[in-house]
């Protein structure tokens, strides 16, 4: 078999600084949100629909709508006689996504998992088992945490059954409607490493899954479309041991905060299993968003045998080494690397991490680059900028704004009213400064105007230079209100604690 | 001038014009009508369609234009090859009535060739089993004598022929069957390379092993029909990419120097028993006239050829076991009644739409594959046949084509083999060509018992079809009764 090595890092970072960052004891985990004693065990398999024209193994075309039974071919529909043929566009968007997971991109095969469903043409799965295209990598969330990811591997996806009865449940169903419009679209499932703690961790590496999966062209990563569908294998256990229990698997979970709900609700469950004496069974549970729980779902009698076995009508994909690098240059710069790249700049991991998930990195980074101080700079785009808009900001400008209001020519008000103007006009900071009368106030002309405030209430400066703290919103205020909000908070505070204490 | 019967023959005489392709399908439609209700060779014969194609062959030739290789001969398919709105059954009521929306690949290629196709033939029931008994609508009768069975899977196809019902006909070959038929009924039979001629098309049976090919009066015409439809097709992925071997070139070029090997565990003295005496004295007959005629003939061992029959007995039926789950009653096909559920409807659909045979092959390929005993089994098999495909290449070190019977016997009479352990003895000498993945022919030779026809099989490696049919030909020139 032939495998190829991709664990090289992904430019413009360097492998130094990647490590640098990605220091296990560093990161901060998710707290447990189980009594005491007790730590979640969360392994998630996401399945994306890949974004190509086509299907996976068929000529029909993969669009998510229309009216039923449309996009099909009799490849899909698996009628007689027909044979699959391999999307290579599904391979190429495969292997792009292993590659930003970090993955090892090896020769692999198809085989088929054999089971009965209507909404299945041929009663059979074309999917990969002992020998995925993608094998073990990596996912990083915005904490730092990394996921292990175990595979990444190519399927087909089934089609819809409507079930038409009093109901709408198949149980009770008068008679059932199948719409293959599905059926034989490219997915990619990518399965994770038990390595996730907690709800809010689930979601953040969805999170940055999906966001990969959008920043490659991958997938289009939508929830609502079932473009992205999550299952989550849960199990609980004594905090900081090693053991796994016996997990169930959730499905039905159509939204982030789903996700994180159905998690929590099951991880109690076990919990609550547990001290009861009792213990969980492996199943597949379903989550019921309305009533906020998971439930068994349809009852097996045995453990389902897939039979898996190579499917004789495919041939092994054995990507060349020279395909995986083409692959590998088409590959952007990744939501990691760019919080990474931030990070690096000055920023705080946190205001990066939201810089990156609102898309305006580049313009922070930018300005920065430009000698922008990184706090006030991050504080700026995570706060006072609209997506929409801030890509007309000259970085220039904003830089400049920046240093301005760090070198005291503005106040955090004025700044951000300024910088919205720049938004909207394009015009220059100081150029809008000079039209509003912007100017600092310097320190003595705060300090005349804070006298006569003093000299309106002695009694409450009295108090105030007695220790009552929470008068200083009171002098501030007078202070903001006197100046139109024009004076700088920062040294309004300095000078009160300088003459307060003198 | 009259029909001639070789596809040869035919395809000269109606490109040039001395004989029209109406009159050569009028002449076999007239040869169906005498003869089918005795024989069942056909599922459904295509006579309006014939006809149409056949005038609109004949507007061809009469505007100058070049038909192809196979101008106004008629070709009976064998009745798991989709054809564009006529019913494709497999010989299965659960396929009954259905029509596929598309012509499969073989299909395709026969109709650019010029064939006229007359009709879809029987088979046993998804081409399990090697007397044409289990098909769903009786079985058919051996034109050589109608009490015997013509053999199977594919023995429609060669009842066809073996009739003069088509000068050509299609089979598909999994474990022998289209050269065990082509045995029984005389007439020449082979199994391409894998990967040779598109499946696309092909309702599979066992997707590893499957493979179409022609049935013909002689060598030639096989031969003409394996180029037509031999060539890499996208749609089917184990398709092989380069052009398909030029056959023609060394057809009758002789065998002198040839290095043939006699495979001594075929030949009835080792562990596998049951070949008639008539059958491997004829084979020793047939090694013994190629050596008359320049080659050099040895014996050669392949020990584990002995195991083809169990490992053939895994896969095939494993495969089948995945292949055929989508017959369901869920979009075509037959469906059963008043299913409580659609598990039910399924269930029903296929107990009532499968028959015996197909249901054993089913349930002992879902045991095969299933946890705990896949690799006891399947895996076991797999391993099996990586032991046939190296013994052979070491075989082909020494020598260009290896010979065997293609069946241990002659034709059987109907329903006298009622054990189906006996019934897949017939493949033993044919299933090793399907594990490699090889090439092989059969080649009528003489008569065994009861002056029934006896088949000798020539294998080559993978590929090799270029010197099979060379090996073929002068085997057939050599024959008792002297055909050429």
């Amino acid at each position: 078999m032939t495998t190829t090595e991709t664990k090289t890092p992904i430019s413009p970072v360097s492998s130094t600084m990647l490590d640098a960052w990605t220091t296990e004891s560093d990161v901060e985990r998710e707290p447990s949100n189980l009594p005491d004693g007790w730590e979640m065990v969360i392994g998630l398999e996401v399945h994306a629909e890949l974004a190509t024209d086509t299907k996976m193994f068929s000529p029909a075309k993969n669009h998510f709508g229309g009216e039923p039974n449309t996009n099909v071919h009799p490849v899909c529909l698996g009628l007689p006689g027909t044979l699959p043929v391999v999307n290579e566009k599904a391979v190429e968007l495969s292997i792009k996504l292993g590659l930003a997971l970090n993955c090892t991109v090896q020769r692999c095969i198809f085989a088929r998992k054999n089971y009965f469903y209507p909404d299945m043409p041929k009663d059979y799965q074309i999917s990969q088992y002992d020998l995925p295209l993608n094998a073990e990598g990596w996912l990083e969330v915005p904490s730092g945490h990394r996921v292990r990811v175990e595979r990444a591997h190519m399927e087909e996806d089934t089609g819809k059954s409507t079930h038409v009865g009093e109901s709408g449940r198949i149980h009770d169903a008068g008679y059932s409607l199948v719409d293959y419009n599905r059926a034989g679209v490219p997915l990619l499932e990518i399965v994770s490493h038990p390595d996730i703690r907690g709800p809010e961790e689930a979601k953040a590496y969805v999170g940055e899954l999906q966001a990969i999966l959008i920043a490659t062209d991958v997938s289009d990563g939508k929830f609502e479309e079932g473009s992205l569908r999550v299952d989550a294998n849960v199990s609980v256990r004594a905090a900081g041991s090693d053991e796994l229990r016996t997990r169930c698997e959730i499905k039905n979970v159509n939204s982030l905060r789903s996700l994180g709900r159905a998690i929590q609700y099951e991880a109690q469950r076990h919990v609550d299993l547990y001290n009861a004496g009792d213990k969980p069974v492996q199943e597949t549970r379903h989550w019921d968003e309305e009533g906020g729980r998971t439930r068994p779902g349809r009852s097996k009698e045995q453990a389902e045998d897939y039979r898996y076995f190579a499917d004789p009508d495919l041939v092994p994909v054995d990507p060349s080494p020279e395909w995986i690098e083409e692959i590998r240059a088409t590959i952007p710069v990744l939501p990691r690397e760019r919080r990474i790249a931030l990070r690096d700049a000055g920023g705080e991991a946190e205001p990066a991490a939201i810089a990156v998930e609102r898309g305006l990195d580049g313009l922070a980074l930018a300005a920065i680059g430009a000698g922008a101080e990184p706090g006030r700079t991050l504080t700026h785009v995570v706060n006072n900028l609209a997506v929409d808009g801030a890509e007309s900001l000259d970085p220039a400008h904003f830089a400049e704004l920046v240093t301005m209001e760090t070198g005291g020519d503005l106040t955090a008000t004025q700044a951000k009213q300024i910088l919205g103007e720049m938004v909207e006009s394009g015009r220059s900071p100081s150029d809008l400064a000079a039209e509003h009368g912007f100017e600092a106030m310097d320190s003595s002309e705060l300090e005349t105007m804070l006298d006569q405030i003093i000299a309106e209430h002695p009694d409450e400066w009295a108090r105030f230079c007695e220790g009552e703290k929470k008068l200083q919103g009171m002098f501030t205020g007078q202070i903001m209100k006197a100046t139109k909000g024009q004076a700088d908070g920062k040294a309004i505070a300095q000078l009160l604690g300088k003459k307060s204490s003198s | 001038m009259s029909v001639p019967s070789t596809a040869t023959e035919i395809a000269a005489a109606v490109s040039s014009g001395s004989v029209s392709a109406s009159d050569v399908v009028e002449s076999h439609l007239a040869a169906i009508d005498a003869r089918e209700s005795e024989i069942h060779a056909f599922n459904t014969v295509t006579a309006d369609q014939a006809r149409a194609t056949a005038a609109d062959i004949d507007a061809r030739v009469a505007a100058g234009e070049s038909v192809g290789p196979l101008a106004g001969v008629p070709v009976a398919l064998k009745d798991n090859m989709c054809t564009n709105g006529i019913a494709t059954t497999c010989s299965s009521k659960i396929l009954e009535g259905w029509e596929p929306p598309y012509d499969a690949t073989v299909v395709e290629r026969l109709r650019e060739a010029g064939a006229v196709i007359v009709g879809k033939t029987n088979l046993d029931e998804f081409a399990m089993g090697s007397s044409t008994e289990n098909s769903a609508f009786g079985p058919s009768r051996n034109p050589l004598d109608t009490s015997k069975v013509p053999g199977g899977s594919s023995g429609g196809s060669a009842a066809a022929v073996a009739a003069g019902f088509a000068p050509l006909s299609i089979g598909s070959d999994t474990g022998g069957s289209i050269r065990q038929p082509a045995a029984l009924c005389g007439v020449v039979g082979m199994k391409p390379t894998y990967g040779a001629v598109s499946r696309y098309g092909l309702i599979a049976f066992a997707s590893s092993l499957d493979q179409i090919g022609p049935f013909a009066k002689n060598v030639t015409d096989a031969a003409t029909m394996f180029e037509v439809i031999a060539g890499h097709d996208p749609r089917d992925s184990t398709s092989i990419p380069e052009p398909a071997a030029d056959v023609h070139t060394k057809l009758n070029a002789g065998v002198e120097g040839l290095r043939v090997g006699v495979i001594t565990e075929l030949m009835g003295e080792g562990q596998l028993q049951g070949f008639e005496p008539e059958v491997i004295a004829q084979t020793r007959a047939a090694a013994d006239a190629l050596a008359a005629a320049g080659a050099t003939v040895g014996e050669v061992s392949v020990p584990s050829v002995i195991y083809g029959l169990s490992a053939y007995y895994q896969i095939a039926p494993a495969e089948a076991s995945s292949n055929l789950a989508r017959y369901d009653g869920v979009r075509y096909g037959h469906r059963a009644p008043g299913g409580a559920n659609t598990a039910a409807m399924m269930k029903a659909s296929r107990t009532a739409g499968f028959g015996a045979e197909v249901k054993r092959r089913i349930m002992l390929g879902t045991y095969a594959l299933s946890a705990g005993y896949y690799d006891a089994f399947y895996g076991k098999a797999q391993r099996v046949r990586t032991l046939i495909i190296d013994e052979l290449a070491a075989a082909y070190q020494n020598f260009d084509v290896l010979l065997s019977p293609t069946s241990p016997c002659v034709a059987f009479p109907i329903g006298a083999v009622s054990d189906p352990l006996t019934m897949y003895l017939n493949d033993t000498c044919t299933i090793p060509s399907n594990l490699a993945g090889h090439p092989a022919i059969s080649v009528p030779f003489g008569t065994g018992a009861g002056d029934l026809p006896v088949g000798v099989q020539i294998l080559a490696p993978l590929q090799g079809e270029a010197v099979m049919f060379q090996a073929a030909a002068a085997l057939e020139a050599a024959a008792p009764g002297g055909q050429s």
